[in-house]
């Protein structure tokens, strides 16, 4: 069945976009992630406008991690405090973000920018990630000492601390509000949640407890997504709605259906899968940026600056 | 003064005059949210008031959509990595053209001709106040041919009109799904000897209607309420799937 859409000015087919929102869906539930670092590469490969697929991707991921988060507060898994610092840096980033893809986008340079991004946070996450997580199989192969939780760093000794009761955590606001600003900017120009960035930085960076990790990011995840979509919307009225509404059906249900096969694996397994998926991403990109173009010509509508 | 008018007319038209009487099948094309594409038939006849002269009658078809400035970019590999370096500006270029004859173009339209009524795809692009950040825009002109050939936003059909009893002629011309809104004009042309001998404008309004209609405006006449819309509709989705999900397990 093919469908109009009325902003991205393209007719796709209504099942193909609900089979992709389904099967990242499924990844996202199994591996606990929002999924749009992998819908706006494959909306871009399908034909939607690099900018229309950002500013769409942001919109799905905001239902993903409603989902996601609502599973999260039955398990009271959520620092509500901790989410709120993260997410005032978040709003920062985000509104630069915005504005830096509006910047790009009169350049030109607007599909370069996201490509580069994209290689280069998906890289190094899924590198350090695909890392970590062998070390981590190893070491419950031998059965060796597991490692200590809370780890005493550089990043303790920082002025303005406060205290975040939920994750048993007297740090200072400053790394909290850095990070948040980081996520908070790659949603804006890669239509990413950021749970790959967020979820190693709080507990590597910040040291939280695993167990508030999740929620906590998908609960700050919630709103810079939110509010990243309001942005584009605003500015460059590039989100399409019908476009959203059929990735975010075949999202739910994929995502529910990832989450019974993700229990019945070991998390170190899942972490070595999620981090060999996030590579691929990357150098699938990264290869496109290196190979010459069949066609060395773009056309895009609009005037120069 | 209706006189003076139809005096005018007998004088205007020479003895042989041959004139063109068109039709269209449809004029208006509705982009709705199944548009998968559309056709316009464009069908016609020749009128003549004596015995035609000598030379092939030949017919020609052009559909343009409305016109839009566009940047054309070329990549170059800048540290081993391809970007975007060089940009031409066109000022206006039809979103959507095809052109359908009868023949060959190069030989029903002489130069002059096509130099006045604007028919080949060369003639159609204006190049105004372009070569802004490169050196050669003539390539860069090339290039927006060839890529909207290839995306069948410009079409050159030629042949594809045919004549029915040396008289009557009829062209089916394919109109894509990603058209851009707009009047689009359709002008046939009479040739002989690579002359035009009448000329017909006719305009087709391609226009969103229903749901694509009024998201389309919502997103650039109400971007806030279309934004919190498009919020409100994720956060229901998320909330009713865990709910739902949550339900059938229970």
């Amino acid at each position: 069945m093919q469908l109009y859409l009325p902003i991205a000015e393209v007719s796709v087919n209504a099942f193909l976009i609900l089979g992709l929102g389904g099967i990242v869906g499924f990844l996202s539930g199994m591996f606990g992630v929002g999924g749009g670092f992998l819908i706006t590469p494959l909306l871009f490969f399908i034909g939607v406008p690099p900018a229309v697929a950002v500013a769409t991707g942001a919109n799905q991921v905001v239902a993903s991690s409603v989902s996601g988060v609502l599973a999260q507060l039955r398990r009271k898994a959520v620092d509500f405090r901790m989410g709120s610092v993260l997410l005032a840096g978040g709003f920062a980033g985000s509104a630069v973000g915005v504005w830096v893809f509006q910047w790009m986008t009169r350049l030109g340079q607007v599909d370069l920018f996201v490509q580069l991004s994209y290689v280069l946070f998906l890289g190094l996450i899924g590198a350090m990630m695909l890392q970590e997580s062998l070390r981590a199989w190893f070491r419950a192969q031998k059965g060796g000492p597991v490692r200590r939780s809370h780890v005493h760093t550089w990043v303790h000794g920082l002025p303005l601390k406060m205290k975040f009761r939920a994750s048993g955590l007297y740090i200072s606001v400053l790394p909290p509000l850095a990070v948040g600003a980081l996520v908070g900017f790659l949603a804006a120009i890669m239509g990413v949640g950021g749970g790959f960035v967020m979820v190693p930085a709080m507990i590597y960076l910040l040291g939280m407890p695993t167990k508030v990790v999740v929620g906590t990011s998908l609960f700050q995840i919630i709103f810079v997504t939110a509010f990243t979509t309001l942005m584009h919307a605003v500015t460059n009225q590039t989100v399409d709605i019908l476009l959203a509404f059929l990735l975010i059906i075949g999202g739910v249900i994929g995502a529910q259906v990832g989450t019974q096969v993700g229990v019945r694996l070991k998390a170190e397994q899942l972490r070595i899968l999620l981090a060999l998926l996030v590579l691929a991403v990357s150098v699938k990109i990264a290869l496109d940026l290196l190979i010459r173009p069949s066609e060395l010509y773009s056309v895009m509508p609009g005037m120069l600056p | 003064m209706r006189w003076l008018a139809v005096v005018l007319c007998l004088v205007a038209a020479p003895v042989g005059a041959e004139s063109i009487v068109a039709g269209l099948s449809q004029n208006r094309v509705s982009i709705t949210a199944d548009f998968d594409g559309s056709e316009i038939l464009v069908y016609g006849a020749v009128k003549r008031e004596a015995p035609a002269p000598e030379g092939a009658l030949e017919v020609i078809v052009t559909v343009e959509g409305p016109a839009t400035p566009v940047t054309i970019r070329k990549k170059d590999r800048r540290a081993g990595i391809w970007i975007n370096t060089e940009a031409v500006h066109v000022d206006a270029a039809p979103s959507f053209y095809a052109v359908a004859t009868t023949g060959p173009l190069r030989s029903i339209l002489s130069d002059t001709e096509d130099l006045r009524y604007r028919i080949t795809l060369p003639r159609v692009i204006r190049a105004v106040g372009s070569a802004t950040e490169a050196g050669d825009p003539a390539e860069f002109i090339e290039a927006l041919q060839r890529i909207r050939l290839e995306d069948r936003r410009y079409r050159v059909l030629q042949g594809a009109v045919e004549f029915v009893e040396e008289t009557l002629f009829r062209a089916d011309i394919v109109l894509p799904a990603n058209l851009t809104e707009g009047e689009y004009r359709v002008r046939l042309f009479l040739t002989r000897d690579g002359r035009v001998i009448d000329a017909q404008d006719r305009v087709v309004g391609v226009r969103k209607e229903g749901l694509e209609r009024f998201l389309y405006n919502l997103a650039i006449q109400q971007p806030w309420i279309y934004g919190l819309l498009s919020l409100v509709m994720a956060a229901v989705a998320g909330w009713g799937a865990s709910t739902l999900f949550r339900l059938v397990r229970s």
